[in-house]
């Protein structure tokens, strides 16, 4: 993009053997190497700004960035999201179920659809937070198990026990469980398969978090010199007693909450609803559903608040209008740009072309 | 006894156990400052004294407090412990070349005597009070008293060239009583005491006495040889050690030098001052709003996140969080920048020393960056320094032209025709001479008496001295360089000066020996302007053979002479045009009547105890008139290499050369003009030659004044260049506090300023005066002793090396041999360090704002918790890894035009002087670049990963996730910023740069990889982020829209800079690249040599001592063989050495008053530099 040309810049008469006396013997020259290098003459391609590479380069870039915008934000649009703001309604700290029901207008789609929960207001992010973990514990480590990391402190240890997983974290893993129901035309009620696992990074659910106790299958074995996160209501051996592959340190919900979130405002994956096997039905048929909530999690002290998200899937992710619309803004700034400079460029500028350079 | 040797030194001759009681130092030197056992502790003391180190120190242990610590303490002590280390290299390399040094001049041979035995000793193993052998062109090994020498009454000549910087000769003599002690036996023998003054650094004093067989003898400085002085025309001679090593005078002299700063640094150091004012303010911002959050927000999430323990309230926990920040905004002046730097100069350091074009092939040596902090200033300088002898002229003199009954021979050939052989027909012949007319050679072949008479004033009237060491070989010993190259042409031309004894003189005239009985010698002074001898022929004819100033001679022809006289005046008119050196040659035929009365006249004022000078003067003056004119010589001091183009170079680049000399006024203006600083075209002149404080004020002012006038017509405008010329004595005055602006102002309205006359001193004064009032770089250039202290004051000093002297190379920060290659070191070197240093610096803070200033809005978001945005390890190595070779390699090897360019547009040189490219207003736009870039950076992810999912629904906004798009949107960013900066791309910089991208995601994916979290699990728990996040085109699409905005701003603005307002060197760059038309080098030819210039001819421009008349007619320096045939004895037994140098320091009241102020400066210069 740019004008450019390879100078290899000529050689400068060098003399051979101009030095001194020269005779045999004589001293030895201490006439630097003739080299390109040392001679600061390296062949170089030697970029220019000028108007035939620039005003292109801005008309290039807005003709790739909007058309890449319109696509991203068409994709986007396409995508259908569904959002229930505001689960919670009671105080903290009682068990209740709550029982809502929603109309859900869904469109006919095909596949996946993901359902997340998102938490506003909550650090994730805060240093401390971040940094009260202690991975080789959950990497399965013996000795960590018993003696996790200072970083956990002040939920390393409980009753003189090691706390298994240590830190506050751990200790603040979201516990509410949401269950989704169709309501049929009829007035019954269907649940909604929800799949559980998936939901992690494959590195996070096979390398990072391990058991420990190599095989051993009874976790409660395990753990038992271990005492459970103060928050917790049952130990990290119960997550998932179901599914001997969920449960524990590898329980994809723990390890799903493990991975911090980057902002105080995140969601985070819950489940997944597959999508028909046939293809022909919709994941989610057009009605009214119903999300049952069962309420652990208390926000309300640090006014956070909940959402439950329903999402299909693009290439490109989620949906996410940002994207397209700041690649058409900056493709079409780029654009406008191109065009001022180049009525710039023609009204006033390149003086230099045939100017005598003044001396 | 003991208190006596604090006060005295005793030395006693031969005798090692005597002289070993006093413990006086050993002749071995140790510049070095460690060894291997003291290294380490030494230097890692003298690095944490850099208070970077220390800052960098303190970060270090900030972070091993965990409550504070947001990085892990490897982000600091990696690049700290890779800084000390790379210092400590360097420091112990430099150390390495001192002991090296040391041990060259340690190690080397001198001939002492032990046991009376001449044995052959290292000059480290030379004690006091050892006898040292030297012979012919050595260096004396250390400060000697001059026992005895193979020179008739003990004389010897020594060279002080690296002592005080004066060439000419001088003449040191030793006691008569040791002086017969001859030989090796004799002198083993010798057992005298000296007891003198403890060791100082005063060249020119030195007081003791010798106790010898009961007999006290006082010692001066006469007596002494110091040591880096070199034996000169003396086959050997021996000393006594009185001080050795360090004592000596020499050592005594070598201050610790100054460490040099340059104004880039200074720069650096006040914004980097600033900078950690804004980083302080950062801070405060941050903990302000760390505690307003931990107040509103953190309180309440206590139930998921407690304080920690020593954190009681929100207050205390802001405390903290300040100096987390700190900590992590501590990368906006990272440690490396330092190490950049002078690794940048280090680079360009070497460009220098290995410049092929910078390299003299006839001495060998090669340019030398002595000192690898300076190169960038190299490109600011806006006032040059110059010394002349052996800087601007080889002080080679030639024999060039001459006028001879009017007829002017050897005029300038337009195609240079061979020289002319002269050894066919003159076996005398010197070889090394030559002329080029050969209508000069035909006139003396055809015999034409006004050309003989003319050659043979040459070779009679002179002092110099003549050595045959073997038929035919003659050796002339001057003391001038004008006058060996006077008689050396006389002897080409076959009137060959061959042996002189006190009474005669014997010449070879055409093949024919002749001698001449010298009656007389009318001796040279700076009054007389002129020497005179009266010699008889052996057809016993008495003639008297004048040589002189024009203008003195002139006033002293017979009338006859008118026509002639007009001729010739035009001649010299002429030669003084060239610059060349002038002298008038007449003779005057004497009877023997006239010469009896005035012999009685001489004789009597030569006796006269009182007013002898004027007497004498009174008797010369009676016998030099009416004399016949023959003719005019013209000498050339012969200018280094490509001097005059230099200069003209230099000029149009907007530098302002200052001569400070310490030559004769006539001298300096001489070479003045045949350098081209001055010109005829010039409006005027101005001479400051007063004496006293008020003359000198009022000739200022008068200057002043009509240079800073405006002009009176446009015409003026253009033309009025002033040239300011001011002597020694005036500049004394010009000097004082009360009127230095005054000078300075009419100085700097000049374009060309010559001081004569000055002395080191005043040569360091003038540059502090100019360093400290006009806040421009000076460069000091010089290849003498006595350039040493303006070498060292001036912000750049720069020594002529590849003579013989090295003091101003020790002394200097560069050096080279040409006075020539200035202007490639300050054109080509010096701009390109400039330039590539400024766009080093600007893309270095840019790069940096960007990077850190993430953390600062990453702060808002995240509980002002001091939580960074990148991986720890990113955080390491960003700096000394991912971002520091592509901007080093610009830093070294970038250029905008290429150098023939900038040699032939000096005009290129201005933005150095007028510090267009870094200074602070640059500065804020880059600092405003980088964090407008970093803001970019930090919101356009936070934008889109806020809500993005990956194509498998999980959702992209964790930590980690993001810490891998913002860091690689980072490196990709400052990547193209650095790619549109740098103007050359050699293969390094591809290199580097492919490099640097391609090591980023090497490392990075390395970093994520299982394979090291199994081995260390807590430390790298990014495990697979780089995978999950590099592989979501989400993520690149950020990183591109992210590229786009950061870069297409300033890709707009620089193409708007370049369109609308181009500077020179862009045009240049265009021209080059795009048009590639080939342009004729811009019109630098020197300006034509003006034509009548009557003001300016030069006097008797000898560079002459008086009293070698005196000291050959006294026979002194006359070998005992060719004094046998001399029948008078010496007239003046002693007096003639008095007179040689009572008569050095001329005795005007002006020069007493010049020696008050001296002493006054010398002490202010104390203060300044030592």
């Amino acid at each position: 993009m740019m004008a450019s040309s390879y100078n290899a810049k000529d050689e400068d008469g060098h003399h051979p053997g101009s030095v001194g006396s020269g005779g045999p013997g004589a001293v030895k020259s201490k006439k630097p190497d003739n080299t390109a290098f040392k001679q600061q003459r390296l062949p170089a391609w030697q970029p220019i700004l000028t108007a035939g590479t620039v005003l292109p380069a801005f008309f290039m870039i807005g003709l790739i960035f909007i058309p890449i915008g319109i696509g991203l934000l068409v994709t986007s649009n396409n995508i259908k999201e569904f959002e229930v703001r505001a689960v919670a309604i009671a105080t903290s700290y009682c068990v209740i179920r709550a029982l809502c029901s929603y109309t859900a207008p869904r469109t006919k789609d095909f596949s996946n659809v993901f359902m997340y929960y998102g938490l506003s207001n909550f650090y994730q992010n805060h240093r401390r937070y971040v940094k009260s973990r202690d991975d080789s514990q959950l990497n399965g480590d013996k000795s960590s198990l018993l003696n996790p990391s200072k970083e956990c402190e002040p939920y390393r240890t409980s009753d003189k026990k090691s706390i298994a997983p240590c830190g506050a974290i751990a200790n603040s893993l979201f516990n509410d469980t949401l269950e989704l129901f169709y309501i049929h035309p009829n007035g019954s009620r269907i649940a909604i398969h929800l799949v559980k696992t998936g939901i992690a990074w494959w590195t996070d659910k096979h390398v990072k978090f391990r058991n420990p106790g190599e095989n051993n299958n009874n976790l409660s074995i395990v753990f038992q010199d271990t005492s459970k996160p103060v928050n917790w209501r049952k130990p990290v051996y119960e997550l998932d007693p179901s599914d001997p592959d969920n449960n524990g340190f590898i329980n994809e919900d723990f390890i799903v909450w493990m991975r911090t979130a980057a902002l105080p405002t995140f969601r985070k994956l819950y489940r997944i609803i597959q999508k028909k096997k046939d293809n022909m039905t919709p994941t989610l048929p057009p009605g009214n559903y119903s999300l049952e909530v069962i309420y652990n999690y208390p926000v309300r002290s640090f006014d956070g608040r909940k959402r439950m998200i329903l999402s299909t899937i693009s290439w490109m992710g989620g949906k996410n209008p940002f994207l397209g619309i700041a690649y058409i803004t900056v493709g079409s700034v780029c654009f406008f740009l191109g065009v001022v400079l180049l009525i710039i460029h023609h009204k006033y500028g390149n003086r230099n072309n045939n100017a005598d350079i003044p001396n | 006894l003991n208190f006596c040797s604090w006060e005295e030194r005793r030395v006693r001759a031969n005798d090692r156990d005597y002289n070993e009681k006093f413990q006086y130092a050993s002749n071995c030197i140790m510049t070095s400052k460690y060894n291997i056992i003291t290294f380490l502790p030494v230097n890692l003391f003298e690095q944490f004294q850099e208070v970077a180190n220390t800052y960098f120190l303190f970060l270090l242990i900030l972070q091993l407090i965990p409550q504070i610590s947001s990085l892990s303490w490897f982000t600091t002590i990696v690049p700290l412990v890779l800084v000390l280390s790379i210092t400590a290299v360097k420091d112990a390399t430099d150390d390495y070349f001192r002991h090296k040094s040391d041990n060259q001049v340690n190690n080397r041979q001198s001939q002492v005597l032990i046991g009376g035995i001449l044995q052959k000793e290292k000059w480290m193993n030379v004690r006091v009070g050892d006898i040292i052998k030297l012979e012919n062109n050595q260096f004396v090994a250390a400060d000697l008293l001059l026992l005895s020498s193979s020179e008739p009454h003990g004389l010897c000549y020594i060279e002080t060239a690296e002592l005080d910087g004066e060439t000419n000769m001088k003449v040191r003599q030793s006691l008569s009583v040791t002086s017969e002690l001859g030989d090796p036996n004799n002198l083993a023998q010798f057992d005298g005491e000296v007891v003198c003054e403890p060791p100082n650094n005063k060249l020119d004093r030195f007081c003791g006495t010798l106790y010898w067989k009961d007999c006290k003898y006082p010692l001066s400085n006469q007596n002494m040889l110091l040591r880096g002085c070199v034996l000169r025309n003396t086959e050997s001679c021996y000393g006594l050690v009185i001080f050795a090593g360090p004592d000596t005078k020499l050592m005594q002299n070598s201050g610790r030098t100054k460490f040099k700063r340059t104004s880039i640094d200074r720069l650096m150091n006040t914004l980097v001052l600033w900078i950690f004012g804004f980083l302080v303010c950062m801070g405060v911002i941050l903990a302000i709003g760390n505690a307003v959050w931990e107040k509103e927000v953190g309180a309440l999430f206590q139930s998921f996140l407690p304080w920690d323990p020593p954190v009681d309230n929100f207050l205390f926990s802001a405390f903290l969080s300040f100096w987390s920040y700190v900590i992590i905004l501590n990368t906006v002046v990272p440690i490396s920048l330092y190490v950049s730097v002078e690794v940048i100069r280090l680079g360009h350091s070497y460009f220098i020393n290995w410049d092929r074009r910078m390299f003299c092939s006839r001495s060998n040596t090669a340019a030398e960056a002595r000192t690898t902090t300076l190169n960038e200033e190299l490109g600011q300088v806006e006032y040059i320094f110059s010394d002349k002898t052996g800087t601007l002229t080889q002080n080679i003199m030639t024999f060039n032209k001459c006028s001879i009954n009017g007829h002017t021979y050897g005029e300038e050939q337009h195609m240079r025709v061979q020289a002319l052989d002269f050894s066919a027909w003159n076996p005398l012949a010197a070889r090394d001479f030559c002329f080029y007319d050969q209508s000069l050679l035909d006139a003396v072949m055809e015999g034409e008496p006004a050309v003989h008479e003319f050659f043979r004033v040459l070779s009679l009237c002179h002092t110099v001295m003549s050595e045959e060491k073997s038929e035919g070989e003659l050796l002339y010993k001057a003391q001038s360089p004008d006058e060996g190259a006077l008689v050396t042409a006389a002897r080409n031309f076959g009137f060959v000066f061959r042996s002189r004894t006190p009474g005669t003189v014997t010449t070879q005239e055409l093949g024919k020996a002749v001698t001449y009985t010298l009656l007389a010698i009318l001796d040279f002074n700076n009054i007389r302007k002129r020497m005179s001898v009266i010699v008889r022929n052996p057809e016993g004819r008495i003639r008297l053979y004048c040589k002189g100033a024009d203008t003195v001679l002139f006033e002293r022809l017979h009338s006859c002479n008118h026509e002639l006289m007009n001729v010739t005046s035009d001649h010299l008119n002429e030669y003084a045009g060239d610059g060349l050196r002038t002298l008038a040659v007449a003779y005057r035929d004497l009877s023997e009547e006239q010469w009896e009365e005035w012999s009685e006249h001489f004789r009597g004022a030569d006796k006269a105890t009182d007013c002898r000078d004027d007497r004498l003067a009174a008797a010369y003056e009676e016998i030099e008139q009416d004399m016949m004119l023959l003719g005019a010589t013209a000498i050339e001091d012969k200018l280094q290499e490509g001097v005059p183009e230099t200069i003209a170079i230099l000029s149009l680049a907007n530098i302002k050369i200052w001569v400070l000399t310490g030559d004769k006024q006539e001298t300096a203006v001489n070479i003045g003009y045949s350098c081209k600083m001055l010109t005829d075209d010039m409006t005027e002149i101005f001479i400051v030659n007063g004496h006293t404080v008020q003359s000198v004020r009022e000739e200022l002012r008068d200057g002043g004044k009509e240079a800073e006038a405006p002009p009176p017509s446009l015409l003026e405008s253009i033309s009025g260049e002033f040239a300011l010329i001011i002597s020694g004595h005036s500049l004394a005055h010009a000097l004082e506090a009360d009127m230095e602006r005054e000078f300075l102002e009419t100085a700097c309205a000049c374009r060309a300023v010559i001081c004569c006359r000055v002395t080191p001193l005043q040569k360091a004064l003038v540059v502090e005066l100019v360093k400290r009032h006009k806040k421009a770089v000076t460069l000091a250039i010089g290849d003498g002793a006595n350039d040493v202290s303006m070498i060292k004051t001036a912000h750049i000093g720069v020594g002529i090396s590849g003579q013989e002297g090295i003091q101003a190379v020790l002394a200097s920060d560069y050096s080279f041999s040409q006075f020539r290659f200035l202007q490639r070191l300050l054109l080509v070197h010096g701009r390109w360090s400039y330039l590539r240093m400024c766009r080093f610096l600007c893309y270095f803070f840019y790069k940096n704002f960007a990077f850190t200033m993430v953390h600062f809005w990453f702060g808002f978001f995240c509980g002002f918790s001091a939580q960074t945005v990148y991986d720890q390890y990113f955080i390491t190595l960003y700096n000394i890894v991912y971002t520091s070779l592509p901007v080093l390699a610009m830093g070294i090897f970038d250029q905008d035009v290429p150098e023939q360019r900038s040699l032939e547009y000096p005009k290129l040189y201005e933005p150095g002087q007028l510090n267009l490219l870094f200074n602070k207003r640059e500065f804020f736009i880059c600092i405003a670049q980088g964090i407008y870039t970093s803001v970019v950076l930090f919101f356009i992810p936070y934008g889109v990963l806020s809500h993005a999912t990956q194509s498998n629904g999980v959702p992209l906004a964790d930590y980690q996730t993001f810490a891998v798009t913002t860091a690689t949107a980072l490196v990709i960013v400052v990547s193209v910023q650095i790619a549109l900066d740098t103007g050359y791309w050699t293969a390094i910089n591809h290199f580097f740069i492919w490099g640097s991208l391609g090591t980023y995601f090497t490392i990075l994916f390395a970093m994520h990889s299982s394979i090291l979290f199994n081995i260390f699990p807590k430390q790298f728990h990014f495990l697979g982020s780089a995978h999950n996040t590099l592989g979501q085109p989400v993520v690149w699409l950020t990183i591109a829209l992210a590229t786009v905005i950061c870069i297409a701003p300033v890709l707009a603005f620089r193409f708007l800079k370049l369109d609308l307002k181009p500077q020179l060197s862009d045009t240049v760059r265009h021209t080059q690249l795009v048009l590639q038309k080939k342009r004729k080098p811009g019109g630098r030819a020197g300006r034509g040599v003006g034509g009548a210039g009557g003001s300016r001819r030069s006097g008797y421009a000898f560079a002459h001592q008086e009293g070698f008349g005196e000291l050959i007619t006294s026979g002194k320096n006359m070998r005992l063989s060719s004094l046998a045939l001399a029948t008078f004895a010496s007239r003046h037994s002693s007096s003639w050495i008095d007179t040689l140098r009572r008569k050095k320091h001329a005795n005007s009241p002006g020069d007493r008053l010049l020696k008050i102020q001296l002493c006054h400066h010398r002490n202010k210069l104390h203060f300044k530099i030592y």
